[in-house]
């Protein structure tokens, strides 16, 4: 019974990770970049909506409809300015850009808020939960922040196969010359990826915040973990992401289990594992790493 | 002409050194006595900030090896740094001399990074830096969880209460000139030896390399030892010169973003840019002391900067305008006029050409 709520409380945790990162998942996939500063956008994402959405007269559970359309518009356009620029010249160029500007924002956020770890406040739905039977509790935020994810996983997939913009953006990410030839503008299809990206790292920055606490230095460990996520699920599988978060969120709750200090640390052994012995992931295709 | 030499064009000269190699060797040596009579000359907040410096230089010319000529772009090597720092505390705890450890910490770095290239090596590109960054934050754990080390609340470095606190300070400010001396006098022979031309027949094209018979992931392997090597010997200084180890302190991520930054702005892919970085933030620092962390605000955005538009840095700008070097590791070929004959192959003495093409894509290379 006791490996039993191990699993659920996984599969839940699984479920935020899966949310955290299948925007950097995207934008590997479509842009060849991994953007460092990724966590620290969805600090930033819960900093807005605890300091600037009160601000609307909007209750905070509510947060989410003004950040996620001003994070993908923010996504849109510092793909557009900065890391265009940065890609224009080389992948190399990308990461120390990316990482500057996630030690920037880190540093700016204590500066500003101090390193006080501010949250949003749901009221009391923070403490709701249903009981499976007499040891397992399932709060009621996790499962939404879970079925949040699943949706948000699925309507991307849709989007990706279904619509025009979606098929350019596999096009450009398979083969970006001949998509150009074809007449894409690559540079707005990162954009849109970009904006995608943005949106769904603001949603895990707001369930980040409701869930506990976030601190400006929050963002490097929630980059390590999406991280992880995507690659333990496979690189350019969207429902690899998911298992991979809730494999990684089993693995975890499975190290708190024994000791609250091992459970960051059993997230990166299944993480090295996976690297040690399948190192494309659970799902990934066969492709080239870079 | 005999046959074995070697046909040269003889309207062109080849020379590695500008200035005679005379100068470079005496001003070398002058600046060497110096920094050595540093303790004695200036006052101890000098000698202090000086000992940083050179900390944060051994720090710079590390990643620059990995980075700026091997194009492994590690945002985890305060790995190294922790180790060295807690190898240095286990053998003081042991009863050794922390200032005799520090060569024991070195090795104790180089042995343990060779097992972790064959799991890094797997990923290339960003996936690399980010698993750089899990074996960091593995590394952290692990060594926070032993209470031997006092965990999460810290322990005090023993052996260094019988020195008297000036002459300590002197010793320790030896201890980081000294290593910073090494770790670029190394740097500098390693550049100019044959693994120096591999790195950089890599960097200009890996296929092309590769299929000369470069070993390219065991001249990688060895740059990461190597690496490591020195970070670790500046955890060790770093554990000494700040007795109180923490596994938040010696582990921070900002010791990867000071290294970064520094050779960044400095300039990737030569000798002096590093050590100019370093001075940059060091005025920085000092100037915006008083104002918290925005000294690091402001040296991560000019970092940014840099890399956008100045990628080759502040060194490198001046390398390129003025086509002058002091530590040169390639070769100038000029049309002089001046006949003469070339022991070996010439090469582009270009040391960093970026913004052209980016070396290939390739799949696990652990070999």
């Amino acid at each position: 019974m006791i490996w039993l709520n191990v699993i659920v409380s996984g599969v839940l945790l699984g479920g935020f990770y899966a949310l955290f990162a299948c925007g950097l998942s995207l934008m590997f996939g479509v842009m060849k970049i991994i953007n460092l500063a990724h966590g620290d956008m969805a600090v930033v994402a819960g900093y807005t909506a605890v300091f600037l959405v009160p601000k609307f007269h909007l209750p905070e559970v509510w947060s989410f409809l003004v950040v996620v359309p001003i994070f993908a518009l923010l996504g849109y356009v510092v793909q557009r300015t900065l890391l265009q620029k940065s890609i224009d010249r080389d992948p190399f160029t990308t990461l120390l850009v990316t990482f500057g500007l996630s030690v920037v924002i880190e540093n700016l956020l204590l500066e500003i808020y101090t390193a006080n770890a501010q949250s949003i406040n749901i009221g009391s739905l923070i403490s709701k939960s249903f009981a499976v039977n007499s040891t397992i509790y399932v709060s009621y935020l996790s499962l939404t922040v879970l079925i949040v994810s699943i949706v948000v996983l699925g309507a991307l997939q849709l989007f990706l196969s279904k619509t025009s913009t979606g098929r350019q953006i596999r096009a450009v990410s398979d083969d970006r010359e001949a998509a150009q030839l074809c007449g894409t503008n690559y540079r707005h299809i990162f954009g849109i990826a970009s904006a995608l990206a943005f949106a769904t790292v603001a949603l895990a920055g707001i369930a980040y915040g409701m869930y506990s606490s976030i601190s400006p230095t929050a963002g490097g460990v929630n980059l390590l973990f999406a991280f992880e996520t995507v690659v333990i699920g496979g690189i350019g599988s969207l429902w690899g992401t998911l298992v991979g978060g809730m494999l990684l969120g089993i693995a975890q709750m499975f190290g708190a289990h024994f000791n609250e200090q091992y459970q960051v640390l059993a997230g990166n052994i299944l993480f090295l594992v996976v690297l040690a012995i399948r190192p494309r992931g659970l799902f990934g295709k066969k492709v080239v790493m870079s | 002409m005999s046959t074995d030499e070697i046909a040269v064009d003889q309207s062109v000269s080849v020379t590695r050194h500008q200035i005679p190699v005379a100068y470079t060797v005496a001003g070398a040596i002058v600046l060497t006595i110096f920094f050595t009579w540093a303790p004695w000359l200036l006052p101890a907040s000098w000698v202090t900030i000086l000992m940083n410096f050179f900390i944060l230089v051994i720090m710079a010319t590390m990643w620059n090896l990995l980075a700026g000529y091997a194009g492994m772009v590690s945002i985890g090597q305060q790995a190294f740094i922790g180790l060295g720092a807690y190898a240095t505390l286990y053998f003081a705890i042991k009863g050794m001399d922390p200032f005799v450890a520090i060569p024991l910490a070195v090795v104790v770095c180089a042995v343990i990074a060779y097992p972790v290239t064959f799991l890094l090596f797997r990923l290339r590109g960003g996936y690399f830096s980010v698993a750089t960054w899990v074996i960091a934050d593995s590394a952290a754990l692990i060594i926070g969880s032993i209470a031997f080390f006092g965990g999460g609340t810290g322990h005090y470095l023993p052996g260094l209460s019988g020195i008297a606190f000036k002459q300590l300070n002197h010793d320790i400010y030896l201890a980081a000139w000294f290593v910073a001396l090494i770790v670029i006098v190394a740097t500098y022979i390693l550049l100019r030896s044959r693994l120096g031309l591999v790195l950089s027949s890599v960097r200009d094209n890996e296929v092309a390399a590769r299929s000369s018979g470069a070993k390219v992931t065991s001249t990688r392997r060895t740059i990461f030892i190597v690496a490591a090597a020195g970070c670790g010997a500046a955890g060790a200084v770093l554990a000494i010169s700040q007795p109180f180890l923490q596994i938040g302190n010696e582990f921070n991520l900002q010791w990867a973003a000071e290294m970064l930054f520094a050779s960044m702005i400095g300039g990737l892919g030569t000798i002096e840019g590093p050590i100019l970085g370093c001075i940059i933030y060091f005025v920085l620092q000092q100037t915006l002391q008083n104002y918290g962390a925005w000294y690091l605000i402001i040296f991560g955005a000019l970092a940014v900067g840099v890399a956008i538009w100045q990628p080759r840095g502040i060194w490198g700008f001046i390398r390129d305008k003025f086509h002058f070097e002091l530590l040169p590791v390639g070769y100038r070929v000029q049309a002089t006029g001046v006949t003469q004959a070339v022991p070996g192959p010439s090469i582009d003495w270009r040391p960093w050409r970026r913004g052209g093409e980016t070396p290939p894509e390739e799949g696990s290379d652990s070999s």
